[in-house]
């Protein structure tokens, strides 16, 4: 069984614990620039939006270069985006959109993904 | 210290006391109604983050010591993504310090509570300290008027960590016997639940600009520079994300309409799970 991602999950234990243990270990560091709380309240959406927007819209083919892409897949994205923002409900949002990839696959109506 | 910005809490000085809304009995019960709530949506998002993680090429060994080490479920989702697009470790340290630096605010608004506990005990806390633990116990501390530090344990043990750690281990062993995951669709589970924590998190207009200029640079990034610069597109992700939020502060604050700020309960209840409401009055500091 592969453990070589341990390490990494110990890198990012300690990148993580100072900013949750500060304020506790350390009585009075309860202030922080007024510019650095604006900046890290964006990094949340930014990020995740980023992860997705890529894992979504970018493959990358045997010859390496990356290519934009246009499939099922952003339906089912968008899918679960509104029932997130209508809903605010997650888990149905992710249901719903593994039913459509689900269906639109078995179907043939959609490719599966390149392995 | 810097003493020319705004404490983020209202919470009481040390060793002191604030007016009491409910009595503990009371608290203790909505306390725990609440945890319950948060258990069941932890079970769920951690079934499927073993899934998923699985899916990505993690042992059970690997996504277990993530939820237990890092224990951190936006990072930890975040994770999968960068690992199989593989971005080098210094990068994913980078976005993860930057994704988890929230907890600082909540840290900081709990210290003042949790002064008298014994600092061993506080060390422990602090790795436990989530958006659902700090929102399920900052509005219990705030109903009784004072700290209950049993609350607290019961919002970050009871309802947080071993239902995310349990259902961790289900998910991993139930996505390790699935023989075509694609055809399942288990693929699009990784997009559709950063997307859907991504909304979550938006309360006003410089997250949403955020978003998606962090999504569009990434994009952009990964297809015309990272080719030009041979890089990965996975670096996409990097730019995007340290790069949007710049581009979000963009919108001036009169125009921001920010509805959560970072460090307050409402703002954590965004980064909770979402579909795990906390309590009604939790909208605002005191």
């Amino acid at each position: 069984m592969s453990t070589e991602l341990i390490p990494l999950a110990v890198v990012m234990f300690a990148v993580t614990y100072p900013s949750r243990a500060l304020g506790l270990l350390a009585p009075g560091l309860d202030r922080l620039p007024r510019g650095a709380i604006a900046y890290l309240q964006l990094v949340g959406p930014a990020v995740l939006a980023a992860l997705a927007a890529v894992a979504v819209m970018v493959r990358t083919p045997d010859n390496g270069l990356p290519v934009f892409a246009i499939g099922i897949e952003w339906i089912a994205v968008l899918a679960c985006l509104g029932i997130v923002l209508w809903r605010r409900n997650l888990l149905l949002g992710l249901v719903v959109a593994v039913a459509i990839v689900v269906v639109a696959r078995g179907t043939g109506l959609a490719a599966l993904p390149p392995s | 210290m810097r003493e020319d910005v705004p404490a983020l809490t209202d919470a009481p000085a040390e060793g002191s006391s604030t007016a009491a809304t409910a009595s503990p009995e009371e608290s203790r019960r909505r306390l725990i109604v609440e945890a319950l709530g948060i258990a069941v949506s932890a079970i769920g998002f951690g079934f499927v983050y073993g899934l998923s993680a699985r899916q990505a090429g993690f042992s059970p060994l690997e996504a277990m010591a993530m939820s237990t080490i890092v224990f951190a479920g936006a990072a930890q989702f975040a994770a999968i993504g960068y690992v199989a697009a593989g971005l080098a470790w210094p990068a994913i340290a980078l976005l993860t310090l930057l994704l988890n630096a929230r907890h600082l605010l909540y840290s900081a608004a709990l210290g003042p509570w949790m002064a008298d506990v014994p600092r061993p005990r506080r060390a422990v806390m602090a790795h436990l300290l989530t958006d659902e633990a700090f929102a399920l116990a900052i509005g219990h501390f705030r109903r009784i008027g004072r700290t209950d530090e049993s609350g607290y344990w019961i919002g970050a043990i009871a309802s947080t960590f071993i239902p995310w750690n349990l259902a961790t281990l289900a998910g991993v062993y139930a996505g390790g016997s699935i023989a075509d995951p694609a055809l399942l669709g288990i693929d699009i589970i990784f997009p559709a639940a950063m997307i859907g924590l991504a909304a979550g998190l938006i309360s006003g207009r410089r997250e949403l600009v955020a978003a998606f200029a962090g999504a569009a640079i990434a994009v952009g990034w990964a297809l015309f520079a990272s080719p030009a610069l041979g890089l990965e597109p996975s670096t996409g992700v990097v730019v995007g994300g340290v790069v949007g939020p710049v581009i979000g502060l963009l919108v001036p604050a009169a125009l921001a309409a920010e509805r959560a700020p970072l460090g307050t309960p409402a703002s954590a209840e965004r980064f909770a799970m979402p579909g795990s409401r906390l309590d009604d009055d939790a909208e605002g500091l005191p």
